[in-house]
């Protein structure tokens, strides 16, 4: 093919691009926006096929990861994705630093590079490194090899900024004469920075990280089309880098945190965040049996379900689903309130809900169902504490002051199940526990919720 | 040095609007996407940036074989692992999503 009919084509695939992003705006739509962006794909690989000379090896190699990423799509649990997703963000990461090495190889062996492209060279791997190495430790955090805790030295801020000066020093000495030595140490500093700016965040702000290395894998795959004059990467990588910047701020935004406050460590790991104890008065609070919620449900005429990250981890979302169509088939008008932070990603417990196949018309967004807690009977939360916090609203003093919550608390009557009375992941107590019209139900939550099936069934 | 032509537009230049260009839709289109899919937008953009595999196979492209193209065949099969694994995840995810009754 010739360059303007590549250049043609690769339009074509940035436009798909574009529609599959766009089917996203409904579930009803975005199957058909997804196979858009398949045929994207082979159209650009394709093309690509055309103007290199090893297609056969090519064609090996893409059969060899394609095979490994079409068994780990099917295998992997719903629970899992966000470790899918950092593994799959390390792999752009890692395959844009082995990209600019080639090309500097081969610059080095024929037509020298001019200095624009050692700059856009220089920015493209140290990207692709640090998504590489930090997209390694939020694998680790998040499948739990590494441990929740954040890891933090003295000077830790001063250490992450002298890397970053040599890095940077380093990446303009080899912008200016190009050698592979400081080609070679700008790269390892940077595998380093990647490694140390992750090492530090806490569990809870894994939504955040995950969102941002997401971003930084979309402008690893730019600045390599920078590098190689490629607009298919610049287009295709823009997209991504700005969707992922764009859920980095929902996600910050959903937690009442600043960008910066997170990226820098903190918060989040348990420590220093000790449980208020208070002023020393023992709260009281109600507790009930399952029985109990069963009937105080059973005889309701709206329920909203509050999810939280406990009930997927207690693989209660099937049986909450059959509690709920029981509770529908007594005309009884049931609806799930998602907090943007309920689960370990951006969007998670949507997918681990849809997966207990939750009709996605009952799941609804905290903006769209706060308005009618007030008017609503019972609201179950499970699994979820931070989320349902009032102090959020009204006790400046709390450390999750000013973040959105679902604003269980208005409804008539709230049953809350959980383990016991520990407090959640800002590790922080909840006074909607000690409400009057607050009943507390102790146990496991797959537990609960099959009792209360049992009961309803009678 | 060559000497530069105020005449030619340097491909930097281009690549720039590009990218700025791409960003701006980017923008534009992702606030569209409903919070409830913000999981398979995830996964459906880890499967585009494994566009990288066109970088990776241009690397790979020349036909001996030396150091260089031999690193543009680990890119190439690392992408693929995204480009797969993305796509089918996501469309695993969104075989998921049904209306009430379906």
């Amino acid at each position: 093919m010739s360059a303007n009919s590549v250049a043609i084509a690769y339009l074509v695939a940035a436009i798909l691009f574009i529609l599959a992003l766009k089917g996203l705006s409904s579930p009803v739509s975005a199957r058909r926006g997804n196979i858009f962006g398949m045929v994207g794909m082979a159209i650009a690989v394709f093309t690509t096929m055309t103007i290199t000379k090893n297609w056969v090896y090519i064609s090996v190699a893409i059969m060899a990861g394609g095979a490994l990423g079409a068994v780990v799509a099917r295998r992997i649990q719903m629970t899992s994705m966000p470790e899918l997703v950092a593994a799959m963000h390390s792999l752009v990461g890692l395959a844009a630093v082995l990209i600019a090495m080639s090309s500097f190889y081969i610059a080095q062996n024929g037509v020298a590079l001019h200095l624009s492209n050692r700059i856009e060279l220089f920015i493209g791997t140290f990207i692709g490194a640090i998504t590489f190495t930090g997209s390694i430790v939020a694998f680790g955090k998040l499948s739990g090899k590494l441990g929740n805790k954040p890891l933090r030295f003295t000077g830790q801020h001063w250490v992450n900024l002298a890397l970053g000066i040599v890095m940077i020093g380093f990446g303009i000495a080899f912008s200016m004469s190009p050698s592979w030595t400081s080609f070679l140490i700008m790269t390892a500093v940077a595998l380093a920075l990647g490694f140390l700016l992750i090492m530090p965040i806490g569990g809870a702000d894994m939504p955040v990280v995950v969102s941002m290395l997401n971003s930084y894998s979309g402008w690893a795959a730019a600045g390599i089309g920078f590098t190689l004059n490629n607009n298919m990467l610049i287009i295709a990588g823009s997209l991504v880098g700005s969707s992922g910047a764009i859920l980095s701020y929902i996600m910050c935004k959903a937690m009442n945190r600043a960008f910066l406050n997170v990226i820098l460590g903190g918060f989040g790991g348990g420590e220093g965040a000790v449980a208020d104890t208070g002023d020393g008065v023992q709260k009281t609070y109600r507790s009930g049996s399952a029985e109990d919620a069963a009937f105080m449900m059973g005889n309701a005429d709206s329920v909203i379900i509050v999810p939280g990250y406990g009930l997927a981890v207690a693989r209660a979302q099937h049986a909450i689903n059959e509690m709920s169509n029981m509770l529908t088939e007594k005309g009884i008008k049931v609806r799930y309130a998602i907090h943007p932070v309920a689960g370990r990603m951006p969007g998670h417990m949507n997918v681990l809900l849809a997966e207990a196949e939750v009709p996605y018309d009952q799941v609804v967004e905290m903006d769209e169902i706060n308005n009618e807690f007030a008017d609503t009977d019972v609201v179950l939360v499970i699994g979820a504490n931070d989320v349902v916090n009032p102090a959020a609203k009204t006790d400046p003093n709390s450390p999750i002051f000013g973040m959105p919550i679902l604003e269980a608390h208005k409804a008539r009557t709230i049953l809350v199940v959980k383990r016991s009375m520990a407090a959640g992941y800002a590790g922080l107590d909840n006074d909607l526990f000690y409400l009057d019209k607050t009943m507390m139900v102790f146990g496991d939550a797959k537990k609960v919720v099959e009792d209360v099936i049992k009961s309803l069934q009678h | 040095m060559s000497v530069v032509d105020p005449n030619v537009i340097d491909p930097i230049v281009t690549n720039l609007t590009v990218f700025v260009l791409s960003i701006v839709v980017g923008y534009h289109v992702v606030w569209n996407v409903t919070p409830a899919l913000h999981t398979p937008l995830m996964a459906v953009t880890n499967a585009i940036s494994g566009i990288i595999i066109v970088g990776a196979m241009l690397a790979a492209g020349p036909v001996q074989l030396d150091t260089g193209t031999v690193l543009g065949f680990v890119a190439v099969t690392l992408a693929a692992v995204n480009v797969f694994g993305g796509f089918l995840v996501t469309q695993r995810m969104l075989d998921m999503f049904k209306k009430k009754g379906k």
